[in-house]
């Protein structure tokens, strides 16, 4: 049974739009699909391997831009921004490792949080290419939801096949054994920076792919928002903690909860603009209370409630 | 020639008057990063509390920004000990499989502080419009045939020679006071220090306070020559981060250097390349720092002592 629940969980997500839901049900449908492919992206990184990027927003506004400038420049679909990004969001992933994941300690956080800000502004700046911050607005495929839903779904299929291969095949017990103890994994003849890098790339790809489908989703992109420290970089981490570090299912959940809890929030009024101050309070209370998120630390879950369960 | 000589200096001088403030930015995030071994990013966040605090006792008080220097340290060290004490300590503790927790952890108090800062105090701009603002000493009142004219702006100045004196009551307190020598001792080797009989744990809570203290009186020093909004914050940590990157991880001296350093770059880039370039300019000499010199300008300082 347990086998098979990510097909089950897949085909009941494939028959969903055949219920007849309203456009925005399936609108946060597909946010969440989009954000658990960014989660789990970022999961392979930060969880398994254990650099936490605090810079996705780089690859994924990169992956956007891509898409946008695909079609803005050239004229042609921006479904080709998820080809063109490819060979972008690896370059600039692989410079940046071979640059910092050498260093140890805190400097990949750093180098990360710097990346996304570098990438946000240059966007900013080369109005010739990027428009600057009157961003980019394209011709949207279709105006019904279905067919983008397909695509995220499909998207999220591949990287979760993608992320499961990886993470239990031999790189995945290398990338684990280089977040335990980079010693001991060097000791026993791991090339760490190589590996790091390899995880940073394929992350990196992961979510520019997510990125690329935000642009043809939404239609239009600005650098202050695919770049956003905020709501992208934090909240693909949030995402990964919320649900459970280093777990498969870890960013799906989070996504779920992360992404209705960002519409229930912003819907309620006054509390509306206080949802940052929320946010950030749930991470501070998941990583004290937490730490491994809701799938990662289940067990504690279930005996926290279990024992309620048996005071009553 | 002299006109181009002339916006150099002028470059230059704008440069050193920043890159002092930096630094005093730049001590408090090594500080903390040295003891406590996490980076503190919300270190700009709680630069703009100050801020505010300054802010509010001008317009409701009327009460200098440089004379608030006597308030907002003190509460921001409380403040400071607060969030050691009440959230970050406890995560020190848990076990986890994430590394990172802490610095997380920063981040979601960043990202509270600023929030709030929005609601209570909404996203306008604000500065505390002294009347010295715009004051400045000429090079031509004291030197009358001088070819080119350069200009020290009043409250920049003062904002200066301020965070250079902080910087060495710093380094007294640091160097000259038991409580000090215990912070440095529990930054070179927490374990030795505290077999020697340190209370290390009492160490980290004033540390994090001294830290969020400094970069508290930054921001009364920045506040009369800046503006002021909640996400501010978020600019000055990656500053903050950017100057300790260069400096050396946990050095004070590096600190001060760095801050000099990217002050005057950025300075520089401005007036050079261009006003929307200068945060890329702060990257690139970051970028730079992480691939000549990841040990930063402390590396190149140790090295000299060694070779002597």
């Amino acid at each position: 049974m347990k086998r098979f629940l990510p097909l089950i969980v897949l085909a009941v997500m494939a028959v969903l739009p055949l219920l007849g839901l309203s456009s925005y049900v399936m609108h946060l449908f597909i946010l969440v699909v989009m954000w658990s492919v960014s989660g789990m992206a970022w999961n392979l990184l930060g969880g398994y391997t254990g650099q936490v990027s605090f810079g996705h927003a780089a690859f994924f506004g990169l992956g956007a831009y891509c898409a946008g400038l695909v079609s803005f420049h050239l004229g042609l679909s921006a479904w080709w921004g998820f080809a063109v990004s490819i060979p972008f969001v690896a370059a600039t992933a692989l410079v940046m490792g071979m640059i910092v994941l050498r260093l140890r300690g805190p400097y990949f956080v750093l180098a990360t949080l710097a990346l996304g800000e570098i990438m946000r502004i240059t966007a900013e700046n080369l109005t010739d290419l990027t428009q600057g911050n009157l961003g980019i607005m394209i011709q949207r495929t279709w105006v019904e939801k279905t067919g983008y839903y397909y695509i995220v779904l499909l998207m999220a299929a591949a990287t979760y096949t993608v992320i499961k291969l990886l993470a239990e095949s031999r790189w995945g017990y290398y990338f684990v054994a280089i977040r335990e103890d980079q010693d001991a994994a060097e000791s026993l003849g791991i090339n760490t920076t190589l590996y790091k890098t390899i995880a940073l790339t394929v992350s990196a790809v992961l979510t520019g792919f997510s990125g690329a489908f935000y642009m043809n989703y939404m239609g239009y992109i600005d650098p202050q928002v695919v770049f956003s420290l905020g709501d992208i970089s934090i909240l693909t981490i949030m995402v990964v903690m919320v649900g459970g570090v280093a777990t498969y299912w870890g960013p799906i959940v989070g996504a779920v909860i992360m992404v209705l809890l960002a519409e229930v929030i912003r819907s309620l009024p006054y509390i509306g603009t206080a949802y940052q101050t929320l946010f950030g309070i749930l991470l501070i209370v998941i990583i004290i209370y937490l730490p491994n998120g809701l799938v990662g630390d289940r067990d504690k879950l279930a005996r926290l409630f279990g024992k309620k369960g048996a005071a009553h | 020639m002299w006109v181009q000589l002339e916006v150099f200096l002028q470059t230059l001088i704008a440069g050193v008057l920043l890159g002092g403030l930096y630094a005093l930015i730049g001590i408090g995030m090594t500080l903390i990063l040295g003891v406590m071994k996490i980076i503190n990013l919300t270190h700009g966040q709680l630069m703009m509390v100050a801020m505010y605090i300054a802010f509010w006792l001008f317009s409701l008080f009327h009460i200098d920004p440089y004379v608030s220097l006597l308030v907002a340290p003190p509460l921001l060290f409380l403040l400071g000990m607060f969030l050691q004490k009440a959230l970050i300590n406890p995560v020190l503790r848990v076990e986890s499989i994430l590394p990172h927790n802490q610095v997380i952890l920063t981040v979601g108090i960043g990202m509270v502080l600023q929030n709030l800062a929005t609601i209570f105090f909404t996203s306008d701009y604000r500065s505390t419009p002294v009347d010295y603002a715009t004051e400045a000493w000429y090079l031509s009142d004291y030197w009358r045939d001088a070819p080119f004219e350069l200009s020290l702006s009043y409250p920049w100045t003062v904002s200066f020679c301020l965070s250079v004196i902080i910087t060495t009551a710093l380094w007294f307190f640091l160097t000259k006071t038991d409580t000090g020598k215990s912070i440095r001792a529990t930054a070179q080797d927490r374990d030795a220090a505290m077999l020697m009989g340190v209370n290390v744990g009492l160490m980290r809570v004033i540390t994090f306070g001294l830290g969020a203290a400094l970069v508290g009186a930054a921001g009364c020093l920045f506040i009369p020559i800046y503006y002021l909004f909640p996400a501010l914050g978020a600019q000055f940590t990656l500053i903050a981060f950017v100057i300790t990157i260069l400096g050396g991880l946990g050095s004070t001296m590096g600190a001060i250097l760095g801050g000099l350093i990217l002050g005057i770059f950025e300075s520089m880039t401005a007036t050079y390349v261009g006003m929307g370039w200068a945060p890329v300019g702060r990257f690139a000499i970051f970028v730079a720092a992480l691939v000549f010199l990841p040990g930063g300008v402390a590396s190149l300082l140790k090295r000299k002592a060694v070779s002597k």
